[in-house]
C-alpha cells in the first residue's frame, strides 16, 4: 500500500491505460479521481474501483477548457479534502502525411496532449500547494504527464503526435524545476505500444503490425497495461524520492535497437 | 516483501549505495551476497544486515578480476541456491586534470568501473541463463554519463560506456528473459562526497546544479534498484533512469538555500 | 571567426523567416556571402527593408507571420517567383517567452505556441511544397535543406522560462517527424539548437553582470556565441557537405548541454 490514503486525479481515466492506473493506484491505497470527456465510461470506471473496494469519483472534463481544468481540481480538493498525484493522460492520436496535414487538426492534437496537459499541471500544482497548506506532515506531490517513445524518435503517417509528446517531454522539465520548492515532483512516463481495445483492434485490422513490433522491440510484444500501470506507482511513491525532471520510457527497449531484431522462424 | 525467495549479488556492497541496495534488497526478502574489495569493513556490512549470517554473506571480490567475479557467482549459488538479481555497483574515481591523467590511472578506473560490469553482467547473465529463469541486472552509471566534469576523465568516460553496455546487454540476454538496465545517480549523500562537500565552495557548486535542493540518500537509489528488479518494471530494458534530484532538466542554476 | 565558403551557395535560391535582425540576419549575410539569392520574411517591416538594402541585389523582403498560412504560403510564392526554384529555407521566426510556470496565462502560451511551433510547421510545409515543385523543374536538383531553429532550451530549462523551452522541444520533435516524412522528396530537414547569443534581444543580459555571469560560468567556452558562428553552422548544414545529416539537433552551446556543476571561478 504505497499510497495509503493519498487521492489521485487521473485525465482521460475512464478507460485503457488510463483506468490502469486507476485500478492499480487504487490498489496501493489511493482515492481516484477520474476525469475524461466520456461520461458514460467515466461512470462505469468508478463502479469499477469502486466495486473493488476503493474511493472514486467522476468528473466530466474536456482538459482543452481551462474553466473545466480548474473546476475539476477544485471539485477533487472539496470532495476528498486533498490532491496528491496527478496523472495527466488524457490525449489523443492523428495520423496525416505532413504535408496533408491540415492546421486545425495540427491545433487540435497539441490543444489535448500538450496545452491540456500545461492547463492539468497548472491546476494540479495549485492544488497540492492547497494541500500543502492543510496537512501537517504533507510528504510532497507528483504529477506525471504521459509521454511517448513517439517523444523520441518518429513514425512515418503521424505528425502532430510526436511533436507535441517532444513538447510534453520538455514540459515535463520545466514544471520539475518550477514546482521542486513547493514539494512537488512532475516525471513523464514514455510507453511503447500497450495493449488497450484501441491497439487490440489496430493489431486485428493491421496483420504486419505484430511482426513490426517483433522487429522493433526486444522484447517482441507490447506492453501489458499493468506494466505501464506498474511505473507509475513507483513514480508516485516515494520510492522515486530523488527523480525528478525525467521521462522513464517502458518500451521494451525498443530505443537501444539500432536495426532490427532478427526475423523469427 | 517484494523480494521473497529471490537471491541477489551486489558488488561494492561494504558502504555506500551498494550497500544500501544489499540491506534494502533483504529488507524485501531477498538472500544477498555482498561483494567488495573493503575486506576490512565488508564482513561487518553484511553482519549489519544480518547477524546470523544466513540471509546476507560478504565475499571478496575485486571485479577486474574474472576468478573474483566467478566466486562472487558461485557464492551464491552454493550458498543460497540460485541468482535472480545482480548490481553491478562497484566503481572508482580519479580526480585528476585531464592533460595530467597517467595510463595507469586510466587504466585502473576502466578496469574496474567498466570491465568490471562487464565481468559481472556476463557471469551473472550465464548463471542466470543456465537456470533458465527470468533475471535483472542492475549497472550502476551516473549523470556524469551524459554530462561531464572536467577533473574526472576515465570515471566519466567509464560511465558513457556502461550506458551503452547497459544497451548491448538488454538486446543481447532480451530472449533470455534477462532485463539489463542501469541507474543514473545525481549527488548522493555518500562517505566519498561528504568529504568532498565539506567545502563549502564545492557543495554550493552541487546545490546550485540540484532543484531539489538537498543530496540524495544511498537508500533513494536502492530504491530505483528495487524498481528495475521486480516485476513492476517488466517493460523497461536497456534503460538508464536519473535519480538527480533534477539536474538533468536543469539550464543555468537555481538559488542555494544557505543552511549548515 | 569562420571563414565564408566562396560559392558553397551559388545559385540557390534560399527564404530565411524572422530574418530582418538578429541570429536571422546572421544567417541571410553569410548566405548571400556564399553566393546564394535570399528572400526575408519577417513582421517587422522597417528592419527587413533596412537588411534588405544593406544586403544588396540577391535579397528582397517579404512581410509575413509565420502563424497565418496565406502569408507563409506567399512568401514561399515569392521566392519560386523572383528565382524560379527553392533549395534551403531556415525555419527562424520565433519569440522568447518567460514566465514562472504558475503565472503563465493561456493567451501567452497560445500566442508563444502558434509563433514558435505552428509556425516552423505552416513554413515547413510550405517550403517543402516549393522545393518539391523545384525537384520537378531541375533534372539535376542536389536536394533542399531545411534547418529549424530549436534551441538548448529544447534540452534544458531554466527556472520560470515557460512556454519557450516548451515550444523548442515541440520544434526538436518537428523536425523529426518532418526528416522522416520529406526523405523520399529529397529534402533534408535537420535544427540547429543555439546556447545564449550576443543579440539585441539578449541586449539586457549582457548589461547586467550577474545574469551575464551566470551564463559564463554555465558554459565551457565561458562566453556567449556571436550570431555568426552560429550562421556557420547553418550554412554548413544547409549545403551538401551534410548531405548524411537529417532528423538531427546540433547544438552550438558552448560546452553547455555537457557541463555537470560549472565552470570553476
Amino acid at each position: 500500500m504505497k499510497l495509503k490514503d493519498k487521492v489521485t486525479v487521473i485525465t482521460g481515466g475512464a478507460t485503457g491505460i488510463g483506468l490502469a492506473y486507476g485500478r492499480r493506484f487504487a490498489k496501493e491505497g489511493s482515492a481516484v479521481v477520474i476525469a475524461d470527456v466520456r461520461e458514460d465510461a467515466g461512470s462505469a470506471a468508478v463502479k469499477t474501483l469502486e466495486s473493488a473496494g476503493a474511493r472514486a469519483a467522476f468528473f466530466r472534463c474536456d482538459v482543452t477548457k481551462k474553466v473545466q481544468v480548474d473546476a475539476l481540481f477544485e471539485g477533487a480538493l472539496s470532495r476528498f479534502g486533498r490532491v496528491d498525484c496527478c496523472i495527466a493522460n488524457a490525449g489523443v492520436v492523428h495520423d496525416s502525411d505532413f504535408l496533408d496535414l491540415e492546421e486545425k487538426d495540427f491545433e487540435r492534437v497539441m490543444d489535448v496532449n500538450l496545452k491540456g496537459v500545461f492547463l492539468t499541471g497548472q491546476a494540479a500544482a495549485r492544488a497540492m500547494i492547497a494541500t500543502r497548506g492543510r496537512i501537517p506532515d504533507w510528504k510532497g506531490g507528483v504529477i506525471i504527464n504521459i509521454s511517448s517513445t513517439n517523444a523520441v524518435v518518429v513514425q512515418h503517417g503521424q505528425v502532430a503526435y510526436p511533436v507535441s509528446k517532444g513538447g510534453v517531454n520538455l514540459l515535463t522539465k520545466v514544471m520539475a524545476i518550477s514546482l521542486a520548492d513547493d514539494g512537488i515532483r512532475v516525471v513523464a512516463i514514455g510507453p511503447g505500444p500497450t495493449r488497450t481495445e484501441m491497439l487490440d483492434n489496430v493489431i486485428k485490422n493491421h496483420p504486419a503490425f505484430m511482426k513490426n513490433v517483433s522487429l522493433r522491440t526486444p522484447l517482441r510484444r507490447p506492453a501489458e497495461v499493468d506494466e505501464i500501470a506498474g511505473v507509475a506507482a513507483f513514480l508516485a511513491s516515494e520510492d522515486a524520492g530523488y527523480i525528478t525532471g525525467q521521462t522513464i520510457y517502458a518500451e521494451g527497449g525498443r530505443l537501444c535497437l539500432n536495426y532490427m531484431m532478427p526475423e523469427r522462424a | 516483501m517484494r523480494l521473497k525467495d529471490k537471491v541477489a549479488v551486489v558488488t561494492g556492497a561494504a558502504r555506500g549505495i551498494g550497500f544500501a541496495c544489499a540491506k534494502l534488497f533483504a529488507e524485501e526478502g531477498a538472500k544477498v551476497v555482498l561483494g567488495d574489495v573493503m575486506t576490512d569493513i565488508g564482513p561487518a556490512s553484511a553482519k549489519a544486515i544480518d547477524p546470523s549470517g544466513q540471509r546476507a554473506v560478504f565475499v571478496k571480490c575485486d571485479v577486474g578480476d574474472p576468478k573474483d567475479v566467478q566466486a562472487l557467482i558461485d557464492t551464491a549459488v552454493s550458498k543460497f541456491g540460485k541468482l535472480d538479481i545482480c548490481v553491478a555497483n562497484a566503481g572508482i574515481n580519479r580526480v585528476k586534470d585531464f592533460l595530467d591523467v597517467t595510463l595507469d590511472e586510466w587504466s585502473e578506473v576502466i578496469r574496474v568501473n567498466l570491465t568490471g560490469t562487464f565481468l559481472t553482467g556476463q557471469a551473472a547473465a550465464r548463471q542466470m541463463a543456465k537456470q533458465g529463469t527470468p533475471g535483472a541486472i542492475i549497472n550502476m552509471s551516473s549523470c556524469n554519463a551524459v554530462m561531464a566534469i572536467p577533473t574526472i576523465t576515465a570515471y566519466v568516460a567509464s560511465k558513457g560506456g556502461i550506458n551503452q553496455l547497459t544497451r548491448v546487454m538488454a538486446l543481447s540476454l532480451a530472449a533470455k528473459n534477462i532485463r539489463v538496465n542501469a541507474i543514473g545517480p545525481g549527488s548522493i549523500s555518500t562517505d566519498m562526497v561528504k568529504v568532498v562537500a565539506k567545502d563549502p565552495s564545492v557543495r554550493r557548486a552541487q546545490m546550485a546544479r540540484t532543484p531539489l535542493g538537498r543530496y540524495g540518500e544511498p537508500e533513494e537509489v536502492a530504491r530505483v534498484a528495487l524498481f528495475l528488479a521486480t516485476e513492476d518494471s517488466s517493460y523497461i530494458t536497456g534503460q538508464t533512469i536519473y535519480p538527480d534530484g533534477g539536474r538533468l532538466a536543469l539550464n543555468y542554476t537555481v538559488p542555494v538555500k544557505d543552511d549548515a | 571567426m569562420s571563414a565564408f565558403v566562396p560559392g558553397r551557395h551559388a545559385g540557390k535560391s534560399i527564404v530565411v523567416t524572422g530574418g530582418a535582425r538578429g541570429i536571422g540576419l546572421a544567417y541571410a549575410q553569410r548566405l548571400v556571402a556564399e553566393g546564394a539569392r535570399v528572400v526575408l520574411g519577417d513582421i517587422r517591416e522597417e528592419d527587413g527593408r533596412a537588411a534588405v538594402a544593406a544586403l544588396g541585389s540577391a535579397a528582397r523582403f517579404v512581410s509575413c507571420d509565420v502563424t497565418k498560412k496565406a502569408e507563409v504560403d506567399a512568401l514561399m510564392a515569392e521566392a519560386m517567383r523572383a528565382h524560379g526554384r527553392l533549395d534551403v529555407c531556415i525555419a527562424n521566426a520565433g519569440v522568447v517567452s518567460h514566465s514562472p510556470f504558475l503565472e503563465t496565462t493561456e493567451e501567452e502560451w497560445d500566442r508563444v505556441m502558434a509563433i514558435n511551433v505552428k509556425g516552423v510547421l505552416l513554413t515547413g510545409q510550405a517550403a517543402a511544397r516549393a522545393m518539391i515543385e523545384t525537384r520537378k523543374r531541375l533534372s539535376d536538383w542536389k536536394g533542399g535543406a531545411i534547418v529549424n531553429i530549436a534551441s538548448v532550451n529544447a534540452v534544458v530549462v531554466q527556472h520560470g522560462a515557460v512556454p519557450y523551452p516548451v515550444s523548442k522541444g515541440a520544434v526538436h520533435l518537428l523536425t523529426r517527424s518532418m526528416a522522416i516524412h520529406l526523405a523520399d522528396h529529397k529534402i533534408r530537414v535537420v535544427a540547429i539548437g543555439p546556447g545564449p547569443t550576443k543579440t539585441a534581444m539578449e541586449a539586457a543580459v549582457l548589461a547586467d553582470p550577474a545574469k551575464r555571469r551566470i551564463r559564463e560560468i554555465r558554459t565551457a567556452l565561458r562566453r556567449m556565441a556571436e550570431p555568426e558562428e552560429v550562421a556557420a553552422v547553418a550554412s554548413f548544414l544547409a549545403s551538401e557537405e551534410a548531405s548524411y545529416i537529417t532528423g538531427q539537433t546540433l547544438f552550438v552551446d558552448g560546452g553547455r548541454l555537457v557541463l555537470n556543476y560549472m565552470m570553476p571561478e
